[in-house]
Order: C-alpha cells, then sequence, then structure tokens
C-alpha cells in the first residue's frame, strides 16, 4: 500500500492562533508556512516495536501497590487511515488528570489531591487490525486560569504514531455531553463542529463490563489515503 | 455513513512531562531518549542543541520536540523505504523536552543525502516537530548543516526566502562536533515552518 497525506486533511486542525487560547498568542507563527511536496523524509516514519512497549502498559489502574480512586473505566477503539482502514501497530502513549482532576505534573498547582495509586501515564500498541484497549480511572475536570472560572472538560491525553512522519497526532479525547464544551477555548480551537464531534468518545454499553467498568470507545483517524485506489468514480 | 475525516490536533498541554519525557522524574519509562545512537551505527555522531523562544524572546520551558531522519546512507528505518538498511538496529527518531531555560539537545549522526521526489538529492537534513502548550498543532520544521556545501541546490531550501534560510541551519562549533540551532516560534527571526 502507497499513501498520500491531501494537505486538505489539515483543515480539521485547529488554526495556530486562537486568541480565546491565550498561551497561543505568543507561540503561533507570524509568518504563513511553507507549502512543499512531501519528499522521502516527509512520507516515511519510525516504526517501533512491542519492545516499546511493556505487559500491563495499557492499563493505568495496575501500576502501584494498590487501586487508585475513581470511576474505573474502559477506553477502546481502533486507529484508522482516512480510507476507515485499520493502522497496525501504532503507538499510541496517553497522559491524564486522576479522578480528582490533579496531574502529577510537578507543576500542577490545583488543590486537589494527588493520589499515590496513580500515575496517569500508560501506552500500547494497536493490533493488526488498528484496535487498542486501555484501562483507566476516568479523568476529573480541573481549573486552568485562562479566564475567570476557567475549567476544561475531563479529557485524556493522546499521542499516536502513524505510517509516517506527517501522520504524526497528538490530540485530547472528551467525554460525551459535558457541559464544559461550549466555554472551552481548547475544544473550541477546531473550527469545524463535525471535526470536534471527532474528539468526543460514544459511551459504549455493548463493551461495558458488568459490575466492574464502564466503556468508552474513541477511533482515532489518521491522515492517509491510498495513493491507488481502486476504483476510479 | 462513516465519518472518515481526520482526528484534529489538540495541544500537548503543559503537563506532558511525566507522560512523554519523564526522564527519571517520574514513576513512568521514556519510550523514547533524546539520542538515536545504537552501538552499530555508522556515521559521524554529532550533537545539536538550542534553546526555544517564544514571540516576547521568552525561553519556552515546556516545548516537547521530535526528530526523524535518515542514516549517514540517506536510508530511513522503515520498510516504505525499499532500499537496503545497513544500519540495523538505527531508528531514526528521538524525543526531547526543554528545560528551564527553553534548551534542548539530541544526540545522533549527521544523515546522508536523500532523493526528493524527481530523485534530486536533498542536501543532509533533520525533520523537527516542535509540540508545546499554546500551540494547539504541532509544527513542522527542518534541520541543514552550516558545513554542507549541498545546501546551496537544496530543492526544499529553494523554496524559502534567501534571508530566512538562516533560521533552519544549525551552525558548527569550531573544532567540535556540535551544532547549534535556535527555535523562535515568531516574530522578526521566526523559524521557518512548512506545511506539510
Ligand atoms: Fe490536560
Amino acid at each position: 500500500m502507497t499513501f498520500i497525506y491531501p494537505t486538505d486533511s489539515n483543515k480539521a486542525h485547529p488554526l495556530p492562533l486562537s486568541p480565546d487560547y491565550k498561551s497561543s498568542i505568543k507561540r503561533a507563527p507570524s509568518k504563513p508556512l511553507i507549502p512543499m511536496r512531501h519528499t522521502l523524509s516527509e512520507l516515511t516514519g519510525p516504526v517501533y516495536g512491542h519492545e516499546t512497549v511493556r505487559e500491563g502498559d495499557n492499563d493505568l489502574t495496575r501500576q502501584h501497590s494498590a487501586e487508585p480512586i475513581g470511576e474505573r473505566i474502559i477506553v477502546h477503539g481502533h486507529v484508522r487511515d482516512e480510507d476507515g482502514r485499520g493502522v497496525p501497530n501504532s503507538l499510541v502513549e496517553i497522559w491524564q488528570a486522576n479522578s480528582c482532576g490533579r496531574y502529577v505534573h510537578v507543576r500542577d498547582q490545583h488543590p486537589a489531591p494527588l493520589d499515590p495509586n496513580f500515575t496517569g501515564a500508560g501506552r500500547t500498541q494497536s493490533d493488526a487490525s488498528g484496535y487498542y484497549r486501555f484501562v483507566t480511572i476516568k479523568p476529573g475536570a480541573y481549573p486552568w486560569g485562562n479566564h475567570h472560572n476557567a475549567w476544561r472538560p475531563a479529557h485524556i491525553h493522546l499521542s499516536v504514531f502513524g505510517y509516517s512522519f506527517v501522520t504524526r497526532l497528538v490530540t485530547q479525547m472528551y467525554f460525551p455531553n459535558d457541559p464544559l464544551f461550549p466555554f472551552d477555548p481548547i475544544f473550541n480551537s477546531v473550527p469545524d463542529e463535525k471535526a470536534r464531534a471527532r474528539m468526543v468518545s460514544s459511551f459504549d454499553l455493548e463493551n461495558t463490563q458488568p459490575e466492574w467498568a464502564l466503556c468508552y470507545r474513541f477511533d482515532i483517524v489518521l491522515r492517509g489515503k491510498n495513493a491507488t485506489p481502486m476504483e476510479n468514480t | 455513513m462513516q465519518d472518515n475525516g481526520i482526528t484534529p490536533s489538540q495541544t500537548v498541554g503543559p503537563f506532558f512531562k511525566y507522560g512523554l519525557t519523564p526522564n527519571g522524574e517520574y514513576a513512568w519509562n521514556d519510550a523514547f531518549t533524546s539520542s538515536t545512537l545504537t552501538p552499530d551505527v555508522t556515521g559521524d555522531r554529532i550533537r545539536i542543541e538550542g534553546r526555544v523562544f517564544d514571540g516576547d524572546g521568552v525561553a519556552v520551558p515546556d516545548c516537547m520536540l521530535e526528530i526523524w531522519q535518515a542514516d549517514a546512507q540517506g536510508r530511513f528505518a522503515d520498510p516504505q523505504d525499499k532500499r537496503a538498511l545497513p544500519n540495523a538496529s538505527f531508528r531514526g527518531f528521538a524525543r526531547c523536552g526543554t528545560d528551564k531555560d527553553g534548551n534542548y539537545a539530541f544526540d545522533t549522526i549527521k544523515p546522508g543525502v536523500v532523493p526528493d521526489p524527481d530523485g534530486k538529492p536533498q542536501a543532509p537534513h533533520i525533520l523537527l516537530a516542535v509540540f508545546g502548550r499554546g500551540m494547539l498543532r504541532h509544527l513542522y520544521t527542518r534541520i541543514y548543516f552550516s558545513d554542507e556545501s549541498g545546501n546551496a541546490a537544496d530543492p526544499v531550501l529553494a523554496l524559502v526566502p534567501a534571508d530566512r534560510r538562516v533560521t533552519l541551519t544549525a551552525v558548527r562549533e569550531a573544532g567540535k562536533p556540535i551544532y547549534r540551532l535556535d527555535l523562535r516560534l515568531q516574530g522578526d527571526n521566526e523559524t521557518v515552518f512548512f506545511d506539510v
């Protein structure tokens, strides 16, 4: 399979300068990006195997001596390309706040408790069909000082690799029907409503495990189309 | 009908360090380091270092940088590159977080020549992706080297206004295998970023 990466797909991404998100004001480029043709450098990308991911790295509830506090959840889905095909062996890394909305990061000053049994970092690799799965704790919302009474909707940060260096994606997964969506400049930095909706996981009753954990499905679509489509219609 | 549009990017935020670049400071192990060097790698070993600044010229302490490059023979450690791979364990990828003063450093090898889509040689270069709080999507740039005569004929550098090429060119320190390149996210001397 040979892939192409139309730059048109990038229109789904946020604009670099989104003034409602204050930190973007001094960190967005002021000059236009320079278009260029993809060379072999852009069309290839790092390949990482199972040696990067240890057994159990996808279960954030079992990294310490006891279980973390909070609502245990399963987060799973497929990494796919723009033609809907699964992307196999894709490295998915996640990090998140604990159930109280507090990160273990030393600079997080939110006066909510740390959980000694929760670090909040995990990684896994998608299987041959692009499927991935994590077990974790539902993260809490947290305040962030961007504007008066600013709170981030609950989210899990994700970092994903695909077939090439230009499929690299860092994003955030949100939870359905969060009342904070209309007020969050980071969520709303994505101009297209349909694209915004693709960052919201769906509640998955079918894969919810009775007496154990709710399940959310989050499919991740990376750039990349078949360069030689079967039918030319 | 399934909506196959891509998943939009969101900022890496201020708190990625414990997950992506813990470097011994958190109860989590690093998937990647700031070095691409492997025991069997051939080529000239170099260090690339510099600082990252925002539009006010203030150092950025919470950037994550990732590099992707060919080996010394100009070949990528990816089966999509159909040419032979002599450096069996060379991966060509590394990740580094900036420190409190905005410093970064990568240990790697000088990459070889990679052809462009027309088969013309590109000067040795490394791809660089820049992630950070305040950056809703990462930015792509390239690192070229001050001591490469091929820069003058490089087809990608040719797309860049002559007075801005300096922002892509890591400068070799006299007598040492060290190159320096500062990144400026915004402003008069802003680093050239590519729309890829
Ligand atoms: Fe966050």
